[in-house]
């Protein structure tokens, strides 16, 4: 996945507001997982203080990242499991390589990660000769599209039950052609009857970790399908790829996490299956992996410590940031253009590729602020897209036309009788633009909003002028 | 560890000790490190799982069935074998059931019953599973359970109908108190291969956000409350 388009995220959005099949996916977003958190959240009263905590325990766990790290490693040692730092994708690419190598595998079969996303690592493997297969199903269908997923819990939101059907058709060979594939039911007992085949056929499985327990040497998978459970559990070797930032220091403190977790993401109080792994398979086991590696990947986050961005590493993926942005909900995943959309990918996205490639996408936002409003880390989102937009502005990577705009803001700003004047006429003038409708269907340098839609005209006094007549009334 | 991933290691450790502003060499970890990992505090634990022992009972039922799962409450071990034989009647599923290779659960009279059963790991062809859990929690209905020589993993995920027999002396109101009970059992920093949550049965939202039941793991999770508590 690693080459973005987020460069064109103009051009990506402009196409996707007009891609109709798109559109009509998107608004199941607010039946799907905006009302369901919402009474989650009802039915926990102590939602607030969870917040808080799981906060808390981030920016503890943040604070000594180095000393849970190696308390991490030190007990997946202890418990037969192998640790492979990795600076870059590239480095974490050839380490699970390595290991499929030295096992001779032959095909690898992934649970749902979005790391392995970040690193590209299906293409990279097919490469070498690897038969790699999704068992999550919507990982499942957006690899049989060859897709990048839209959304970092339920990648493929914006498929159609028809396009499922049409991939299962084509790829699915030896089954009737007339077979119903209508309804979701159908194709999930499909998709579940060929996993199956799969599971038992594999040498190697990838998962990711929501987090790692620092106390245990433990990864954790949270999810719903059960497909993570049989990736790790039939393979010969158990793979959990990373990032360094989902260390915890213990059991408590994932499970305090856990509580705002599916509450944030699906609006459930707790997802199917919380897995906690601990090294490979023990003395007397009956099934279970005969190999345990973690995958520990930096690739630009420890470069985050001690910046204004640190605070985005208390990230749990659970996606509710997406689920409420108005820019998401209007363009979708695909338009951000690399691995992690919405506002979240706002903020991360130039951290890990640059603010030179990703610059749009701290700009794609309202800064309406509902991101932070649901953020169960209550992570401040928009103040760090503000960030990026003044690091953008410092390495004069936005267009010419705005800087030239906001000198010309700030000349008259800090002339405020002029800016007074200046704005009562330019009230005026629009108002009469406006005309009965008081609208503006057109207007120079401004068509990046008319073309869209209409601009409501000013309705009569400025700001300044209604403040300076409510202070003189006040004193009479 | 290999020779790249150690100096990945030093490189990515230093630059963690130096971005946190402390030097780029290692350092002792500071007491609250220490004490939190030697002796993990609890957080905040909701008040609704914080009643008796018999509310919690009722608790769990309820939001078991709420993700769901089924549940019939026992008043003894003796009654599982015929329960398991109902609920498979019931539900049109085969009379042939893989056991856990656990005493609690093989050394039942099975022979009173119809059913075909056998013991081990789960297999393609296994339908339907009974395995024994660690613990119930009544705060999300969730099951604890526990990979083990006599709890073999498969068994949890395999078969389409997975059948849970838990005492009610299993049954706690949170997970801290789980955590407790398994530092208890095995011992301070010590897991299983794999400690696995159950809360209701194996689903998907994948395909246009519609809830199916039956994705990869059991499409049906029925719970076995035997009472084991005067």
């Amino acid at each position: 996945m690693e080459q973005s388009t987020s460069p064109k995220f103009k051009q990506n959005a402009h196409h996707a507001l007009h891609d109709a099949s798109l559109q009509r996916a998107l608004g199941r977003l607010k039946t799907g997982f905006k009302d369901k958190r919402l009474a989650a959240i009802a039915d926990m009263p102590e939602f607030e203080q969870l917040r808080d905590t799981a906060r808390d325990i981030k920016n503890h766990t943040l604070a000594n990242l180095d000393h849970y790290l190696t308390a991490f490693e030190a007990n997946v040692i202890a418990n037969g499991g192998h640790v492979h730092w990795c600076a870059d994708a590239e480095e974490a690419r050839q380490t699970v390589l390595k290991i499929c190598q030295d096992k001779k595998a032959k095909s690898v079969l992934k649970g749902k990660s979005m790391i392995s996303e970040e690193i590209g690592l299906n293409a990279f493997l097919e490469k070498q000769d690897l038969k790699v297969v999704e068992t999550d199903l919507g990982e499942y269908i957006i690899q049989l599209r060859n897709e990048p997923p839209s959304h970092i819990i339920a990648p493929a939101i914006h498929v159609h039950k028809e396009q499922v059907a049409d991939s299962f058709r084509q790829t699915h060979k030896g089954r009737d052609i007339n077979r119903p594939l209508d309804e979701p039911r159908d194709l999930l007992d499909e998709a579940r009857e060929v996993m199956r085949e799969h599971f038992f056929a594999a040498d190697v499985g990838i998962t990711g970790a929501n987090f790692l327990i620092a106390e245990t040497g433990t990864s954790v998978i949270v999810t719903n399908e059960g497909n993570g459970d049989l990736t790790q559990t039939l393979s010969k070797v158990h793979i959990a790829i990373a990032s360094l930032e989902k260390v915890v220091p213990t059991l408590e403190d994932a499970s305090s996490i856990l509580r705002v977790l599916a509450r944030s993401a699906t609006g459930q109080e707790m997802s199917s299956y919380t897995t906690f792994s601990t090294g490979p398979k023990r003395d007397g086991d009956l099934d279970g992996p005969e190999d345990y590696h973690v995958i520990l990947l930096d690739n630009g986050r420890s470069n985050m410590l001690g910046t204004e961005f640190q605070e985005m590493l208390r990230c749990i993926r659970c996606a509710a940031c997406m689920n409420h942005c108005p820019v998401y909900g209007a363009v979708g995943g695909h338009a951000y253009g690399w691995v992690y959309p919405g506002p979240m990918g706002s903020v991360l996205t130039p951290s890990l590729i640059g603010v030179d490639e990703a610059g749009h996408l701290p700009n794609a936002s309202t800064f309406c602020g509902k991101c932070e409003e649901v953020c169960p880390m209550r992570i401040p989102l928009p103040k760090m897209m503000r960030h990026w937009r003044e690091r953008e502005f410092e390495k004069h990577l936005g267009p010419q036309s705005m800087r030239f705009g906001i000198r010309l803001w700030a000349w008259f700003a800090s002339r405020p009788a002029l800016y007074g004047k200046a704005t009562g006429l330019a009230a005026r003038i629009l108002k009469s633009i406006g005309g009965r409708k008081q609208k503006i269907g057109k207007l120079p340098l401004a068509s990046g909003w008319t073309d869209i839609r209409d601009l409501p005209a000013p309705q009569g006094k400025t700001f300044k002028q209604l403040w300076a007549e409510q202070q003189a009334a006040k004193k009479a | 560890m290999n020779q790249s991933s150690s100096s990945s290691r030093n490189a990515i450790l230093g630059r963690i000790r130096k971005n946190l502003g402390r030097g780029s060499g290692p350092r002792d970890a500071p007491a609250e490190v220490v004490a939190r990992l030697a002796n993990p505090p609890r957080n905040i634990m909701p008040a609704r799982a914080q009643i008796d022992h018999d509310a919690q009972l009722d608790l769990f039922v309820s939001m078991a069935k709420g993700v769901a799962a089924s549940v019939t409450r026992l008043e003894n071990m003796d009654g599982v074998p015929a329960e398991i034989s109902r609920y498979l009647a019931e539900h049109n599923q085969p009379a042939v059931v893989r056991l856990a290779p656990d005493a609690a659960i093989t050394g039942l009279d099975w022979a009173k019953t119809t059913l075909e059963i056998s013991s081990g790991v789960a297999g393609p062809h296994d339908m339907v599973s009974v395995t024994s859990a660690f613990a119930g929690v009544a705060e999300t209905g969730s099951l604890m359970l526990r990979s083990g020589p006599d709890q073999p993993y498969t068994l949890n995920m395999l078969p389409d109908t997975h059948i849970v027999v838990v005492k009610t002396s299993q049954v706690v109101g949170t997970y801290e108190e789980v955590w407790s009970l398994q530092r208890q059992d095995q011992g301070r920093g010590t897991m299983p291969r794999t400690f696995l949550w159950v809360t209701g049965p194996s689903r998907t939202g994948d395909i246009e956000q519609t809830i199916q039941l039956g994705a990869h793991g059991p499409r049906r999770l029925h719970i076995v409350l035997v009472n084991d508590e005067t």
